[in-house]
């Protein structure tokens, strides 16, 4: 198999999707509702990432459970960014490991 | 205005790569059930650096599908990035050179965008270069790590480490939508659409990347609507 004309036609095409915005979009926006909507997106992004994906994402239910529930308590205290992911992490590690105990 | 530097991206990137050391482990460990070598695999996550795009090029890899289908593929599943890259943009600092956008630009994925545009302030070359660093040693390394040594770790800690990068991502949602209630209706609007369109059998014709563009966008718009910013006042 020649893989390597793939490789060149992946990376070509997904680094000029990000860098042409980025190198050549040089006005200052300043429409109310499309700041609004540059300021909401990365949230808005972010949370139809974030649900339903998490509740799949150890393969079972309810370690995930417990991690989303360790996520958010963690994430209401403004925790930082690694600690809310390493306790979530473990949170569904220990749920997984104790749930066949019970 | 506050700027920040080298360090402080990559502190803001370790968890990051952490989960991206997690999510290419199993990425690799797939994609070699599929026939693609580990060699490959690694110089694929090193030059593109994003996640549903490398699942959908493995996929026509192993198909032996065409150049052009390749192509159209990468272009709709990562066409967020376009408009990430654009939101970046009203946040960049002014000494940026156009050689430096060039090279952050490589390095816009869903989780370093999240990142770095819901920081405060202005983002400087030295943070966007720092804030990149880690995860992409850890998606470069975790695909090696998988490829070469997948069935080494414990199934239930390679399972556990699933959940990571989405409680890295509970970290920026609910702060968030503590502090702003467009910012909350946002998340509400994006998420209760994202699951009509996954589950309402009608859309099930819509592709993951899809289903992400169309939910963030019309949830940004509804938010947007109800609490436009004006310039100045938040930080986008």
């Amino acid at each position: 198999m020649k893989l390597y004309p793939y490789l060149l036609v992946m990376a070509l095409v997904t680094y000029l999707i990000r860098m042409l915005p980025l190198a050549f979009f040089r006005r200052k926006i300043t429409n109310p509702f499309l700041l609004g909507v540059l300021h909401y997106m990365p949230y808005a992004v972010l949370g139809t990432m974030t649900v339903p994906a998490i509740f799949t994402s150890t393969g079972e239910p309810v370690s995930a459970v417990a991690g989303f529930l360790v996520a958010l308590l963690l994430g209401l205290k403004r925790r930082s960014l690694i600690e809310v992911a390493l306790a979530a992490t473990a949170a569904a590690y220990v749920t997984s490991l104790v749930l066949p105990l019970l | 205005m506050e700027a920040y530097g080298y360090k402080e991206g990559l502190r803001d990137g370790l968890p990051i790569g952490l989960g991206y050391l997690s999510v290419s482990f199993g990425f690799a460990i797939w994609a070699v059930k599929q026939g693609i070598p580990g060699l490959t695999l690694i110089l694929l996550s090193g030059s593109n650096l994003t996640s549903a795009g490398q699942v959908a090029g493995v996929t026509v890899m192993a198909a032996g599908g065409l150049l052009v289908e390749l192509a159209l593929t990468e272009l709709i599943i990562n066409l967020r990035y376009a408009l990430m890259s654009v939101t970046l943009t009203q946040k960049l600092h002014p000494s940026f050179t156009l050689w430096q956008r060039m090279l952050a630009a490589f390095f816009v994925t869903d989780e370093i965008f999240a990142v770095s545009s819901t920081r405060k302030g202005l983002l400087t070359f030295p943070y966007m270069m720092g804030l990149g660093c880690l995860p992409w040693i850890g998606w470069t390394l975790g695909t090696a790590l998988g490829a070469f040594a997948g069935a080494l770790l414990p199934a239930a800690l390679s399972a556990a480490l699933g959940i990571a990068i989405y409680g890295m991502f509970m970290a920026i949602l609910v702060p968030g939508a503590l502090e702003d209630r467009g910012v909350l209706l946002a998340i509400f609007a994006a998420v209760a659409l994202g699951l009509i369109l996954r589950y309402v059998p009608v859309f099930s014709f819509l592709s993951e990347g899809f289903v992400i563009i169309l939910s963030a966008v019309c949830g940004a718009c509804v938010a947007a609507l109800v609490r436009p910013v004006r310039a100045g006042e938040g930080e986008a």
